[in-house]
């Protein structure tokens, strides 16, 4: 075992030991051998880490060093640094300080899954992490006050140590106070968190600490573990969606140098070998035959399709007069927008490492989830949760679920084939043919326009494809691994709607941010639109999907902020101000006037003044959002120019501007701004997954079509507003959300031609115009 | 299988694996390196890049056969985390990661061009990253950090060492 692969395994185990031994603490007795032992007997979802206790987050070594334990990892984005800098702050340390455990399911509280911009909500506001290292803190105080024999509100905290105001002489550091006594106290909800005026560690831009690691290639990521003993297994995927298998001829490959054993398992197939290279060649060799399953549907009609499955029908919101007021509305808008499946793409494929033994399993995994796959690994080795160990380690960027977890999978029922290590590292076909994609979208769109310019009435109505998904604590089946190797996936039930009940809840972004968003008589709701009906028919899709950054809100923000401006358009209004003029949420309201203000934003009607010319046509386009109902404001200014010859944009600006509450690390967010502006702008101009009749047909980067760093790309100025007043939100998919909206609207305003399908891509582009 | 002798990072290594097997494998696996990453086996994204002869070589495809007896550099071989090389401190500066994954790809392609180009434009230093990827897309700041490391004297200077050694 490398010495890394030696820490993953221990490094928590060890020092949570050390710790447990010099606090005298009895949450969790620990050791090497008794570890499996120690745990009891569990349901599927239970963790032996009871997160009420502070020694569940929070241990204090005898030097004084802090470590933390987290149930929200670090995929890329920046939370493993913000994490430290937040426990740092409450403790009063310097972040080198403290050390953070992250996803280790041996020892971390069970968070769940780290997505949908929730680390920052769940574990820098008043719960969780932050409320731990705030009762640490207080506990420390309260121990040091007996200690020293002096009132805990005359002692003063810094740099581990915590000493008398007036006589600094008595003092004590953490370290020492610990030593030899328990720490044993419940996490205090009324423990009183520092305030972001107070911060000196947070709200600052520490640099990444993994940062220096990354870029010396000295970290260890999930596709590095190395095990002894450990085998190499290649997945042999079905050659079509939906294909069965038949037979395998495992004697195909029995000769081949290296090859340890081809596992069957239902319709799973993989190969182990004693090398990388080894089982791969064996996995592109072994002789398997497939029964076809049933056509996909076609490419080109596959949004007409949709409409006409079988759904699930849920309301958002509904007024129940849409048809009525749009009936007397002197002028009704209305458009269709269309978003395709999209890939998470991840740079490297994924990969996990599983030690299956007899009664128990290592896994080590780059999942999201990582107690939900400890649950799925233990359904399809036939064990315990409790027998199963999820290790996060690090991978390649995410955006969502890529192939992580199905790789997790993957290597387990590999692992246990043949009783050892094995490591499994999915190829880019594998990899992309296979992932859960980002949803398909068709969205309608009407809106009726009163005499006076304003708009009386908003009606969506959107058709979208959905296949598993996360597999949760209970269903592997949602990734491709788990449904080949028996188990079934979510099933598809359709439904009628159910008018919409309790609160205003606009998760998906299906409620554009212009309506009320009344429900049951409160209006929870960004705007002012009173008449308002949002419809989803969720239909079965042929590929499995899940989560990919910003999932749904993308689509649905592309499509709402797009018809704003065709709106505005309409009755030659200005797209920044007619929508200020239809908004009622003063955050909202303040970063949409806070970008075009810094992009030096021109007050007049869209298309502007090229659309009526040739050549390159410059253009700007707005987009704006409240993330998630309640999870971030942002807004962006596009500034493009299009070549009509060609079809090709070329963006030259994006000016971001971004509330989410108190800045956790400003640097930090403003990478995810750029990335995130980037990555939206890579897949509103080219990215889409393509099929024949019977598969995918996007299997690499020549056919999925992801912008390079040789591509030009727009300079991209961030405005963060900074709010002490007011809970932190997400920030790491605010930006993503709105940039297909913004540059669709540049296109128009470039124009006067308005694309209404992403991706824009030259060719989408220049037929439009010349249908014109 | 036949033995191999390959000088990654200044050091020799005589190896006994199969001549077809892709470089990239026998410097990740057989020799443990994390720098060189397999991204996509096809030659198309640089995660496994490595400089080999001077140049940047994408070792998903290139046969461990051709790299016997040739000098290969890695991006651990570059500097380390106490001592990161100009172009990793650059990077370090411009805080220009996300993932961390296409790092590899992204700094060894640069370096080895402005060793070869250190007079090399915005434009051109581009155009020689045009088959390398970020999913992160952290673009800007990782093409601010190879103009700040190209603004440095370390650039020139690793440029002129290049062509004093003559390769």
């Amino acid at each position: 075992m490398t010495p890394d692969a030696l820490d993953a395994l221990t490094r928590s185990g060890f020092s949570r030991r050390d710790f447990l031994k010099s606090s005298g603490a009895l949450v969790v007795a620990f050791a090497a051998n008794d570890a499996w032992a120690a745990q009891g007997q569990f349901d599927t979802r239970a963790s032996h880490i009871d997160p009420k206790q502070l020694d569940s987050w929070i241990a204090i070594a005898a030097d004084g060093r802090v470590t933390a334990y987290t149930g929200k990892c670090e995929l890329g984005q920046g939370i493993q640094t913000a994490q430290i800098q937040l426990v740092a702050e409450e403790l009063s340390l310097p972040a080198d300080r403290v050390t953070l455990v992250q996803c280790d399911t041996q020892v971390c509280p069970d968070q769940g899954t780290t997505s949908g911009s929730q680390s920052t909500p769940t574990n820098f506001n008043e719960r969780n992490l932050a409320q731990a290292a705030a009762t640490a803190r207080e506990t420390l105080v309260r121990l040091a006050a007996t200690h020293l024999g002096v009132p805990a509100g005359e002692l003063t905290v810094a740099g581990g140590t915590i000493s008398a105001r007036s006589d600094r002489s008595k003092s004590v550091s953490y370290g020492d106070l610990v030593a030899g006594r328990k720490l044993n106290v419940v996490v205090d909800s009324n423990a009183k968190r520092k305030a972001p005026r107070d911060w000196t560690v947070l709200g600052t831009s520490v640099p990444r600490i993994d940062m220096a690691a990354m870029v010396t290639g000295q970290l260890e990521y999930v596709q590095n573990v190395r095990l002894p003993g450990m085998l190499h297994g290649a997945v042999v995927r079905p050659p079509s969606v939906g294909a069965t298998l038949a037979a395998v001829d495992e004697s195909s490959v029995g000769a081949m140098p290296g090859v340890v054993k081809v596992v069957v398992k239902s319709n799973f197939v993989g190969v182990v070998a004693a090398k990388p290279w080894q089982a791969m060649q064996a996995a592109a060799a072994l002789k398997a035959s497939w029964k076809d399953g049933p056509a996909l549907p076609p490419q080109p009609e596959f949004y007409d399709h949709l409409r006409r499955q079988p759904s699930r029908d849920a309301f958002v919101v509904n007024s129940r007069n849409v048809d009525e007021m749009l009936a007397k509305a002197p002028t009704v808008v209305r458009a269709t927008y269309l978003h395709p499946y999209q890939m998470h793409g991840s740079m490297g494929t994924s990969c996990a490492v599983a030690d299956v033994q007899t009664g128990r399993a290592t896994v080590w995994s780059s999942t999201q989830s990582a107690y939900p796959t400890r649950s799925g690994v233990a359904m399809l080795l036939g064990l315990p949760a409790d027998s199963v160990r999820v290790v996060y380690t690090r991978g390649s960027g995410c955006y969502g679920i890529n192939g992580a977890d199905t790789v997790a999978y993957d290597a387990a029922l590999m692992s246990q084939a043949v009783g050892k290590p094995v490591r499994v590292q999915l190829s880019r076909k594998d990899e992309m043919a296979w992932e859960n994609y980002g949803f398909a979208y068709a969205i309608d769109q009407r809106a009726g326009v009163g005499a006076d310019g304003t708009i009386t009435v908003w009606d969506h109505e959107a058709w979208f494809a959905s296949l598993g998904g996360r597999p949760g604590y209970e269903t592997p089946g949602n990734v491709v691994t788990g449904m080949l190797a028996g188990f079934a996936t979510a099933p598809f039930r359709p439904a009628q709607a159910a008018e919409p009940a309790g609160e205003f809840r606009n998760g998906s972004n299906a409620a554009p941010s212009y309506v009320s968003g009344r429900v049951a008589q409160h209006a929870g709701g960004a705007g002012t639109i009173t008449s308002e009906r949002v419809l989803t028919h969720t239909v079965r899709s042929p590929f499995f999907t899940g989560p990919l950054r910003s999932p749904s809100r993308l689509q649905n923000t592309f499509a709402h902020e797009c018809f704003l401006d065709e709106i505005a358009a309409q009755v030659k209004a200005d797209p920044v101000e007619y929508r200020l003029r239809h908004l009622s949420d003063p955050r909202l309201k303040e970063v949409v006037s806070a970008a075009a203000r810094t992009a030096k934003w021109e007050t007049r009607p869209s298309p502007g003044p090229d659309a009526s010319g040739t050549g390159v046509a410059r253009g700007r386009g707005f987009g704006c959002v409240l993330y998630e109902g309640d999870n971030g404001y942002v807004a962006m200014v596009a500034e493009i120019e299009v070549d009509r010859a060609s079809g090709r944009i070329a963006t030259r600006r994006l000016v971001i501007a971004q509330d989410c509450g108190p800045v956790s690390n400003p640097d930090g967010m403003r990478n995810q701004l750029e990335g995130g502006a980037l990555q939206g702008l890579s897949r509103a101009l080219g990215e889409e997954v393509t099929w024949d009749d019977q598969k995918v047909t996007s299997i690499d980067w020549r056919t999925y079509h992801s912008m390079t760093l040789g591509d030009e790309m727009p300079a991209v100025e961030s405005v963060l507003i900074n709010r002490h007043d007011v809970e932190a939100t997400g920030a790491g998919e605010t930006a993503i959300t709105v940039v297909a909206a913004a540059v669709g609207n540049a296109i128009f305003d470039a124009t006067g031609v308005r694309i209404r399908q992403v991706p824009f891509t030259s060719e989408r582009v220049k037929a439009a115009l010349a249908a014109r | 299988m036949s033995p191999i002798t390959l000088t990654v990072n200044g050091r020799a290594h005589t190896l006994d694996v199969d001549p077809a097997t892709p470089l990239l494998f026998v410097l990740s696996d057989d020799l443990a390196l994390r720098g060189p990453k397999f991204g996509c086996g096809l030659g198309q994204c640089g995660a496994c890049t490595v400089i080999m002869r001077g140049r940047a070589v994408r070792s998903c495809v290139t046969p461990v056969s051709t790299a016997a007896g040739a000098d290969i550099t890695t991006l651990e071989g570059l500097g380390t985390i106490e001592r990161p090389h100009p172009i990793q401190r650059a990077f370090i500066a411009e805080q220009a990661a996300q993932c961390g994954f296409c790092l590899n790809g992204v700094i060894l392609t640069a370096k080895a061009f402005l060793d070869q180009n250190p007079k090399a434009t915005d434009a051109e230093v581009q155009q020689a990253l045009s088959g390398v990827l970020c999913r992160c897309f952290v673009n800007t700041r990782m093409l601010r950090a190879i103009q700040r490391y190209r603004n440095s004297p370390a650039a020139a200077a690793a440029a002129a060492e290049q062509e004093g050694g003559g390769r």
